[in-house]
């Protein structure tokens, strides 16, 4: 190869390498991205069936319920607008308490959300990203550093 | 007194970053000698920031709760383990690691650079310098470590749990020193870019800091991945957190240009494409630096009221990032095109290699950005996980693990040998293991099944390099690449296996009641309360058994008062054919338990992959060191005796 022909070749691979990146992560964010919807939007409908998306709030005080196999769970969570009831079954997060914030990984089906995984507070002070204007513990909020 | 002698060593290691620059610019532009000069500078700079990160380990160590840090991260009853760790788990502190290891990479570039040539190695020098700045600007205004509290407070607030862990002495140092050492890499492309001696003098300079850097990032990438996997109890590796993504981004820019820098030193070719990769790989180290401290990541918001840090830190980021580019695009295009290859050749297979590693590189930073981005523009919240980087980033890693098998196989320049035939017998065995994972197991996913025909694959083929050699008499560097290669291997076969075959059993047993995963039979035994430290827990005994012998687990719940917190540890069992994974969760009100397991078959192998590609990588840095050594050594004596 002529280092002419050479450089122009390694410039162009370069340029589709970036462009085949962007393309490829334009394709994968339109299907996979998971929004985030707090119960009053899921009440009004903006909420998509079926796919991965991410629920929070505060988990409604009294409505926890075990299911008679002691792994699942029923539980409301509100926004004081609207409430979702969330069916969950797994081994809660430590902290996951009635009264206090929720993220809760699932779909929507139905008017029910089935939930994946449940992000609680983790420390006194960590809140889940997306509930910091929800609460007043907003200030505090601290990223868990792993 | 110490709090105040670390603050003032830092002080004067910025005055001396900053002559260090002034220096550079005015050798640059009259052709003065400041070249011994500027390497006392940088050794002293490096020192000072030592004895700064030593003093603040020296609070720590005391636990002296007049320095606020010390009261916001520690408690007087923390074991004193974590009381030093404790220094670097917080953002000022994490902050001044960051900066002295930069600070001390500078100095030993300034000690023991003896190759690079003398004006590159001053430009090299002095952009180390306007880099050590900008962090020094950004702890001493907006994140002083050892800022006093008046008067002392009693008591500290002490160390998120999660963080008391041996994980914490080893991790974040580890992927610190990985992170910054590829500043070294990204001053001397500066350095060479100002004074246009791109050459493989260069590259040979620069190589052995991108190994190292990258040996380092491997392992703590590696160490990160098994602490989250004990630690947090969910059964995962590795969970495309954008604090995970932080660390692997630069890794994957350094794998790069790892490669690209051994093509530039044999060949003389890829100039400015080695030079934007070195470029990209510590500009990685930054952004992911920018991810992790700025509180971007808790809340778009959170940053908007606070944005002191933040903002900082961007412009630091825009700055570097911004002139090296600009550097790049104004002195790149003069670079002369190195020596020239065929299509068919090792410099081409070393092309696709960077080209898929940027591609994937670019689908990772991508995914991670994109939620701050449609935050900050449209408001809506959203988040990209697992399903995006599998989906995305799985197909490219796996066609990449397939063609690491070829390249080593190719000669410089050209190469018209029928290389397909050398690959007859590992084509056959990832065959045979395609055919065996359909009749074995028809149920598994397309993702983990090609995963375990590429392992199977790599893991054969990456010894032909060693085909025809006299082991023996194989350079070190070729057994560290085969090696490296062959961990990719193993980690991948690791990968697939855990995704396919792990079980998992989630149920709620009283005691003296039995469960089963996979092979084996469990029975829950006594739960009884403990105590540590500064901590009291629940402890289950969890008998497990299949076929013969017995294993006794004892997995935790962990309360902890200060602050307040719970934790799970879970109990985890290594056979030499997976591990047993076992969780206590809480009780009910029948008496009962939750406990949930996992058996994970060969799941080890992903940490034992990650683990031989850091020695491949340190095999190749001692081989490379030694017969640098060597040739020094004969060359002297010849000197000496002709």
């Amino acid at each position: 190869m002529k280092p002419k022909n050479q450089r122009f070749i390694l410039v162009g691979a370069a340029i589709i390498a970036v462009l085949v990146a962007v393309l490829l992560a334009m394709w994968g964010l339109r299907e996979r991205a998971s929004y985030f919807y707090t119960p009053a939007e899921i009440a009004a409908g903006k909420a998509e069936q079926g796919r991965g998306m991410r629920l929070g709030g505060m988990v409604e005080k009294g409505s926890v319920q075990r299911g008679a196999d002691g792994i699942t769970v029923h539980f409301i969570v509100t926004d004081g607008q609207a409430r979702t009831p969330v069916i969950f079954r797994d081994i809660l997060p430590d902290l996951f308490r009635e009264g206090s914030g929720v993220v809760a990984e699932g779909q929507l089906r139905g008017g029910t959300f089935y939930a994946d995984k449940i992000l609680a507070k983790h420390d006194e002070r960590y809140m889940p990203p997306e509930l910091g204007n929800l609460s007043a513990e907003h200030k505090a909020a601290k990223t868990l550093t792993k | 007194m110490i709090a105040e002698a670390g603050l003032a060593a830092l002080w004067l290691a910025a005055g001396l970053a900053a002559l260090q620059f002034v220096l550079m610019i005015m050798a640059l532009r009259s052709h003065i000698d400041a070249a011994r000069t500027m390497r006392s500078i940088a050794a002293v700079q490096g020192v000072l920031t030592l004895i700064s990160f030593g003093a603040l380990l020296f609070v720590f160590a005391r636990t002296d709760l007049s320095v606020a840090l010390v009261f916001e991260n520690s408690h007087s009853a923390k074991p004193f383990i974590y009381k030093v760790a404790g220094a670097w788990g917080n953002h000022e502190g994490s902050m001044l690691l960051w900066v002295t290891v930069l600070a001390f990479a500078g100095a030993l570039l300034a000690l023991l650079s003896r190759r690079t040539n003398e004006r590159t190695l001053v430009a090299a020098l002095g952009a180390q310098a306007a880099l050590a700045l900008g962090f020094y600007a950004f702890l001493l205004v907006a994140s002083n470590p050892f800022a006093r509290l008046n008067p002392a407070p009693l008591e500290g607030r002490g160390l998120n749990p999660l963080l008391q862990d041996p994980g914490l002495a080893f991790h974040p140092p580890t992927l610190y020193l990985g992170y910054v050492g590829l500043s070294i890499a990204f001053s001397l492309a500066v350095g060479a870019l100002l004074t246009g001696d791109v050459d493989s003098r260069l590259a040979r300079a620069m190589r052995p800091w991108v190994l190292g850097a990258w040996i380092l990032l491997t392992l703590g990438i590696t160490a990160g991945s098994y602490w989250a996997y004990y630690e947090l109890g969910w059964g995962g590796w590795w969970f495309w957190d954008p604090v995970e993504n932080a660390s692997l981004m630069p890794w994957l820019a350094a794998t790069a240009l790892l490669h690209s820098v051994s093509v530039l030193a044999s060949r003389g070719a890829l100039k400015a494409w080695t030079m934007m990769l070195a470029v990209i790989a510590f500009s990685m180290s930054m952004v992911g630096t920018f991810l992790v401290r700025s509180g971007i990541l808790t809340s778009v918001h959170a940053f908007a009221i606070d944005p002191e840090r933040g903002t900082f830190l961007l412009a630091l980021l825009a700055i570097y990032v911004g002139a090296a580019f600009t550097l790049f695009a104004l002195r790149g295009v003069t670079l002369k095109e190195g020596a020239p290859f065929e299509l068919i050749s090792r410099e081409s297979g070393l092309v696709v290699n960077n080209l898929l590693l940027s591609v994937i590189l670019g689908v990772v930073f991508l995914g991670t950005l994109y939620p701050l981005f449609v935050e900050a523009v449209t408001g809506e919240k959203l988040s990209v996980g697992a399903p995006y980087f599998n989906a995305v980033a799985g197909p490219l890693a796996l066609i990449l693990a397939a063609l690491v098998a070829v390249g080593p196989l190719l000669r410089w320049r050209s190469d018209s040998r029928p290389i397909l035939k050398r690959l007859t017998i590992p084509a056959l065995l990832s065959a045979s293991a395609l055919a065996m994972t359909i009749i074995v197991a028809p149920e598994i996913g397309i993702l983990p099944r090609l995963g375990l025909t590429a392992a199977a694959f790599l893991a054969a083929a990456c010894w032909l390099p060693l085909v025809g050699r006299n082991p023996l008499r194989t350079p070190l560097a070729i057994w560290g690449m085969v090696i490296a290669h062959f961990g990719i291997a193993v980690a991948l076969a690791g990968m697939a296996v855990d995704s396919a075959f792990t079980r998992q059993t989630l149920a709620v047993v009283k005691q003296g009641e039995t469960l089963s995963v996979g092979p084996w039979t469990v029975e829950l035994g006594d739960v009884v309360p403990t105590a540590g430290k500064n901590w009291t827990a629940i402890e289950a005994e969890i008998h497990a058994s299949r076929g013969q012998g017995l294993e006794t687990l004892k997995p935790q719940t962990r309360y902890f008062t200060d602050p307040p917190t719970e934790t799970n540890e879970a109990a985890i069992e290594t056979f030499w054919n997976g591990q047993l994974y076992t969780v206590i969760g809480k009780p009910d009100a029948s008496g009962g338990w939750q406990v949930r397991l996992w058996w994970k078959p060969f799941v080890t192998l992903i940490w034992l992959g990650g683990v031989l590609i850091a020695f491949g990588g340190a095999l190749a840095l001692v081989g490379r060191a030694w017969r640098g050594w060597r040739s020094k050594r004969d060359r002297g004596w010849r000197e000496r005796y002709a």
